[in-house]
């Protein structure tokens, strides 16, 4: 069963954008131009199977993550159709939706909310959080008091604590110290052996070709080489890019 | 296996919309949570200040008004409240609807979350916040010897009511307002007048015969009656009075949420 279908799907944005009335009434007024399009996809499609680790790779602005976006469900096609089965967490970037006024244990229901979960398994699972961010003794602080590093362990712990049953997760290895590299590691792998589908968008290619039995390359909106990982990551490499 | 289908083009869905909201209150609940809390999180009196505001507005209408224009309406403070309390919630609630284009944008993209929610969430914030001003309207009658009559049951239907009407007009201009940001502006600048076009601060029966229609020609006249009704009046509003209300208040969350719906899938590229 695929979990996540692309069926030729394009996002495109104007090239100029119209942002006030003004400029909407002059536009109206001249007969308006045919627009430019920036196509951040093009024409991409693509099927990941239930319980697959796909890694994506590409430069930066290359569409990974309006790939991952429009999988996701959270942005629809300019042209094309997505369709998704069961629950899709997305985790775009670590510490999206915190608030810096409330607490620490009020930003983990918070975001739990945002992610899918019920707030009752947030509470079974907050001793858990808690503890594996390292933060017992700020948890009831307002989050503006929190360093860089502490809301990126917090929002980690969150992120990795969710119950779905399609994960996809964006760069979140880019952040923290070799620790915090190998705890996400540890818990990506969690995902992957209880048979959680995993699409993780990453720069790191060993990373990816050590969880990975899949990777997507993405170049230019396109998708430039899609097979078992150390293949396309090998061709990637060549590329040179 | 809940399955679901983004396709270019297609608008908004409102079973999918609704289905997507239900499926996870949690959020719901986080989200007025938070629009309660962060609001008054670092004032030392805090959410006492939603219970003031009221306060301290009558008191100066109050003075306007008694002192200066020597009204004729016996407990002005009633009769003023229980109309400023239904237009309150409904200016707030707008004018907060469009501002949290600021706070939850960058949710909007990044979350995977129905995209209606923030805009329910609002007015059910509001909501909480009306429940507030009235109490301190009941204490204020309580103090003053206006009676609480048995037609104050009719109360939730006249709430609910105004908050579809709200809805409505909330989801539409929270749209329209994500592609144009002068709609924000416009209707900051337009909410003053419209309260004075209201019979709130004064009775319809001051306006010159002539120009009554006009007046009526606004759909807050009836939102604003049918709850001062059951409150000062305390009596159950006139059937075409409500009729009146009901109409424009599906007819308003009709339109607004065919706009929404149809402008929902571009937001992204003006977020």
């Amino acid at each position: 069963m695929n979990v996540i279908e692309l069926e030729r799907v394009s996002v495109r944005y104007r090239e100029t954008k119209v942002r006030s009335l003004k400029e909407a009434a002059i536009r109206a007024v001249k007969g308006h131009a045919k627009a430019d399009y920036f196509y951040a996809l093009r024409d991409v499609s693509l099927a990941i199977h239930h319980g697959e680790a796909v890694g994506m790779i590409g430069a930066n602005g290359a569409g990974k993550s309006t790939l991952l976006r429009v999988a996701a469900g959270i942005i629809t096609p300019s042209l094309g159709v997505v369709v998704t089965r069961g629950t899709v967490a997305p985790v775009m970037e670590l510490g999206t939706g915190f608030e810096a006024e409330l607490s620490g244990r009020e930003n983990i229901f918070f975001n739990g909310a945002l992610l899918g979960c019920s707030r009752a398994y947030m509470r079974s699972r907050l001793d858990e959080i808690i503890s594996f961010s390292g933060l017992e003794a700020f948890i009831d602080a307002p989050l503006r008091t929190y360093s860089t590093g502490m809301v990126a362990r917090l929002a980690f712990a969150v992120a990795t604590t969710i119950d779905a049953e399609t994960i996809l997760l964006d760069e979140i290895l880019a952040v923290g110290d070799g620790a915090f590299k190998r705890q996400c590691k540890t818990r990506i792998e969690g995902f992957v052996a209880r048979g959680s589908t995993v699409v993780l968008v990453s720069h790191e290619l060993e990373a990816i070709e050590s969880f990975c039995s899949r990777t997507i390359w993405v170049a230019k909106g396109e998708i430039a080489a899609d097979g078992p990982s150390a293949e396309v990551i090998a061709k990637y490499k060549a590329q040179g890019s | 296996m809940i399955e679901h289908r983004s396709i270019a083009g297609q608008p908004l869905q409102w079973n999918v919309e609704l289905r997507d909201i239900a499926h996870r209150s949690s959020l719901l609940y986080e989200l007025v949570h938070r629009d309660l809390t962060v609001r008054y999180k670092r004032s030392f009196l805090g959410f006492f200040w939603t219970m003031l505001h009221p306060l301290l507005l009558m008191l100066i209408f109050l003075i306007v008004f008694s002192a200066l224009f020597q009204t004729r309406t016996p407990h002005y403070e009633t009769y003023f409240l229980s109309a400023y309390v239904a237009w309150n919630f409904f200016a707030q609630t707008i004018v907060n609807g469009m501002a949290g284009i600021a706070w939850n944008g960058p949710l909007m993209k990044r979350v995977r979350v129905p995209l209606s929610v923030f805009t329910v969430a609002s007015t059910v914030s509001g909501l909480v916040n009306l429940a507030l001003s009235l109490v301190v309207l009941f204490a204020i009658m309580a103090i003053t010897g206006v009676p609480l009559r048995p037609a104050l049951l009719f109360l939730p239907v006249s709430l609910t009511i105004v908050w579809i009407f709200t809805l409505g007009i909330s989801l539409g201009l929270t749209a329209v307002s994500i592609f144009f940001g002068d709609i924000r502006e416009m209707v900051q600048a337009g909410l003053p007048a419209l309260m004075y076009l209201t019979p709130i601060i004064y009775p319809i029966s001051v306006v010159p015969e002539r120009f009554r229609w006009m007046i009526k020609l606004n759909p807050l006249v009836y939102l604003v009656e049918i709850v001062r009704d059951p409150i000062y009046y305390a009596i159950i509003p006139a059937r075409m009075t409500l009729l009146i209300a009901v109409v424009t208040s599906l007819g308003s969350l009709i339109i607004g949420w065919m706009i929404f719906r149809y402008l929902a899938p571009r937001f992204h590229a003006h977020l």
